[in-house]
């Protein structure tokens, strides 16, 4: 492994980890926001509690956010030191614009929201979390519009004289038509990492904890169903469409998640493939006709471009290079990011069916046989949209390579010159036991709050107490600190 | 003044901000871990800072965003010239951040447990990102060196270590842990009461009185009477902790570290980053700054979200401006 490699190895690491809380604070403040609009609105005891279980999930889950967000932010200067003066002018307002518009946003308001309980007047300490959940999908736009350049350039222009990519127009930047595509796609799966995350809760409680809260248990639940299955569906929809401006833009990308190797007319879709050792063609295939053409072009007769003629393309384009990603990596994360994510959309549906008029999940669960391996259907159901958004991302950025903006930058160029092997091999340990450690502590704490479930009620008040309690400087929320 | 210099003027204030406020969150995790106090008391303390922390820490996501969208190379040349002391700090911050909001989210068996061992979490890594800041602070004010492309190219792994292992460094480090003990006990002694202010007090005028003989010290071994400049408030706070003018003292301890950022990071204004190799090779703001679209297309931004970020962070403030009481545990 050259510096190149440990550096892209640091950057996968640190970016996917992060990527686990950010998709989750997206999705946990909105629905957080929900309860409590409920709860204010019909002021059902049980409501309250779902809103202040809600909320602790995701203060927590925002402060492992923020702390690997910063490393992000700094990881450009790092190891890539190359590609931040490359790219510096057109990723530097972007950056800018989020941390002050968005990030400070969050930030300020989550704190004002968590302590506010007895500080704020009613109206306005709901309106602190719309904020925090409206800033979230803010932070989520503007970044992924500076991803959406390093997909698909545009905006920009390149400086003769010290051959740097400078900013020309901050619109265009924004509102790039991948960005138009990618942002409703993330947003989407991020919407659905919260809902299930409530419903693994919500079932847990009911095969475990029989003395639950029931009312609070059951809203949770169907709440976080109908968030998974209302997100799949959004996910759904907005992933063809991105999958059809990526065949646009990205080509290559897209022949490589299907590992179509040679321009086909009415392509099919391949759901399992295994080419034995030495084989260039894969020697077990099971294929739906004509459904790749469909999702790329809209059309199950539309042509497809492969990978052997794409690379000779941009041969001739860019010069003598390898310009075909990782295969494999991209044929089955693509695959696997649609199969999980849409299981889990499956699996909520099947709940909501169950459930459905007040009824209790079916007794055959609990049943002793199958008790102990009860236990592992809220664990899949809560992951399985959280290892959805990873693995998609693993796509996104694999497949983009040898890329770092495409057709204008490649990654071996935007690595820091002066950084060696040792440093970041030192630094991918630190990272490695510093989120292990970070990971085992939220995942502890994550099951500690489930485990205590919404019966659990941290703020003590009856609901109508009044606003001005001058001399009350600590209300039993603060007390948890 | 033209819009870069103006933008400087805005990146040091930012960093200004987040020393100053995170400096006394630094110096409350330290002392929280370090200071032997009861577990109560140990409670108000961490809970003076847990609803503004994050809001503080937001600066340095500012500060550091901004210097990368107004002088790209800056950013790159201090960032991949110090790579090794920017990730432990990186790393500390991290386990700082969760050490301080996960501590009262366990409950039931074991609490006691783990409330203690967050404590020395934060303190050891509060310790570790205040003693580096002041070190990187420091060999700023020096310099690294750089070549023409803005990169320290020294062969060995230990080229972002070095320039930490000088006395510039280790005076940086001191004054970075005396400045945020200083800011943390004054921080204290005004938002609590019952034995933690008395005691936060004491902390204070110590504290106070060796940054101040300190920089004194400095100034005298250097020759750079500048740094005379940073004894003055920092004695007018160990006084004013000693007189009980709780309010003059804090202000006094802000401008001590503010003072001492200012020195280090704009000491060689307009140039952000002398090479010790070749005073040409230097990045400067003229240098550095990105194109004057993309500064345009941030200045217009700015000017409309500046302000409302400066009011409603005022307005948290406001909202917990109370006493904590150490006295009674609710």
């Amino acid at each position: 492994m050259d510096v190149t490699d440990l550096a892209r190895l640091q950057f996968a690491v640190t970016t996917v980890y992060h990527y686990l809380f950010v998709p989750l604070s997206m999705s946990l403040s909105l629905l957080t926001a929900l309860f409590h609009t409920a709860w204010l609105r019909t002021r059902k005891d049980h409501l309250k509690r779902a809103t202040v279980l809600c909320g602790q999930l995701l203060l927590i889950t925002f402060a492992v956010g923020v702390v690997t967000g910063l490393v992000q932010e700094f990881q450009f200067g790092l190891a890539w030191s190359s590609f931040a003066r490359f790219y510096g002018d057109v990723f530097g307002p972007t950056l800018a614009i989020e941390g002050m518009l968005a990030f400070f946003l969050e930030a300020t308001f989550l704190g004002l929201w968590f302590f506010g309980w007895d500080k704020l007047p009613k109206g306005l300490h709901l309106a602190t979390i719309w904020i925090v959940a409206i800033g979230t999908q803010l932070s989520a736009f503007i970044i992924l519009s500076a991803n959406s350049f390093m997909q698909n350039p545009i905006g920009y222009s390149i400086n003769p004289e010290t051959g740097r990519a400078e900013l020309e127009n901050f619109g265009t930047l924004l509102f790039n038509k991948l960005n138009l595509a990618a942002y409703p796609h993330a947003a989407s799966g991020a919407l659905m990492t919260g809902g299930a995350l409530l419903l693994a809760i919500s079932i847990w409680n009911q095969l475990r904890r029989p003395g639950a809260d029931r009312a609070a248990v059951r809203a949770l639940g169907r709440v976080g169903a109908w968030v998974v299955v209302i997100g799949g569906a959004l996910v759904a929809i907005s992933g063809d469409r991105l999958g059809v401006v990526i065949t646009e833009v990205q080509p290559m990308k897209m022949a490589a998640a299907e590992a179509l190797y040679s321009t086909t007319t009415g392509a099919p879709f391949s759901l399992f493939s295994y080419a034995g050792p030495g084989e260039a063609e894969p020697s077990i295939k099971i294929d739906i006709p004509g459904l790749l053409s469909f999702l790329a072009t809209h059309d199950f007769h539309g042509t497809v471009q492969g990978i052997n003629d794409l690379q000779a393309q941009y041969t001739q384009q860019y010069g003598e290079a390898n310009y075909v990603p990782w295969v494999p990596v991209a044929f089955w994360s693509f695959r696997l990011m649609i199969g999980v994510g849409m299981t889990a959309a499956v699996l909520a549906a099947l709940y909501l069916f169950v459930t459905h008029k007040d009824r209790d999940l079916p007794a055959v669960l609990s049943h002793a046989r199958i008790r102990p391996f009860a236990v592992l259907v809220p664990v899949t159901v809560g992951l399985m949209p959280l290892a959805a958004n990873a693995i998609g991302w693993i796509f996104t950025e694999t497949a983009r390579q040898p890329w770092l903006a495409f057709g204008l930058f490649r990654t071996e160029q935007g690595v820091s010159p002066g950084v060696t092997a040792t440093e970041v091999i030192i630094s991918i340990a630190g990272f490695t036991i510093v989120y292990g450690v970070l990971a085992v502590v939220w995942v502890r704490l994550m099951c500690r709050l489930v485990r205590s479930g919404p019966g659990h009620d941290e703020h003590a008040h009856e609901d109508d107490h009044s606003d001005s309690t001058p001399d009350r400087d600590d209300d039993r929320l603060v007390l948890t600190y | 003044m033209d819009l870069p210099t103006i933008w400087f003027g805005v990146i040091i204030a930012a960093w200004v901000l987040f020393f100053v406020l995170e400096g006394f969150d630094f110096g409350v995790g330290m002392i929280v871990g370090l200071g032997r106090r009861p577990r109560h008391e140990r409670d108000v303390a961490v809970r003076t800072i847990a609803p503004v922390w994050d809001g503080n820490e937001v600066w340095l996501v500012g500060a550091i965003g901004l210097m990368f969208a107004i002088f790209p190379e800056w950013y790159a040349s201090v960032l991949s010239g110090l790579y090794l002391p920017m990730v432990l700090i990186l790393l500390a911050l991290a386990a700082r951040g969760v050490a301080l909001e996960f501590r009262g989210k366990y409950h039931g068996e074991g609490e006691e447990r783990w409330k203690d061992r967050c404590d020395r979490v934060m303190a050891a890594s509060s310790l570790v990102i205040v003693a580096l800041w002041g070190a990187v602070v420091a060999v700023l004010a020096r310099g690294l060196a750089i070549d023409e492309g803005g990169e320290v190219m020294a062969s060995g792994w230990t080229r972002s270590i070095d320039p930490l292992l000088t006395t510039e460094a280790a005076a940086g480090a001191a004054g970075g842990v005396l400045m945020a003990l200083l800011a943390g006990a004054l921080f204290l002694s005004l938002r609590t009461n019952g034995p933690l202010r008395d005691w936060a007090r004491d902390v204070a005028v110590r504290t106070g009185g060796a940054l101040a003989v300190g920089a004194l010290v400095v100034a005298a071994l250097t020759g750079q009477f500048v740094v005379v400049l940073i004894a003055v408030p920092a004695a007018l706070a160990a006084a004013g902790a000693f007189g009980r003018r709780e309010g003059l003292a804090f202000t006094a301890g802000a401008v001590t570290i503010a003072l001492a950022t200012v020195l280090g990071m704009a000491w060689h204004a307009p140039t952000l980053l002398p090479s010790t190799l070749d005073p040409s090779w230097s990045v400067t703001m003229e240098s550095a700054v990105t194109s004057d679209f993309s500064l345009g297309v941030i200045s217009w931004a700015a000017l409309f979200i500046m302000p409302a970020v400066v009011a409603y962070q005022a307005f948290s403030y406001w909202v917990f401006r109370r006493r904590l009481s150490s006295a009674r545990v609710a």
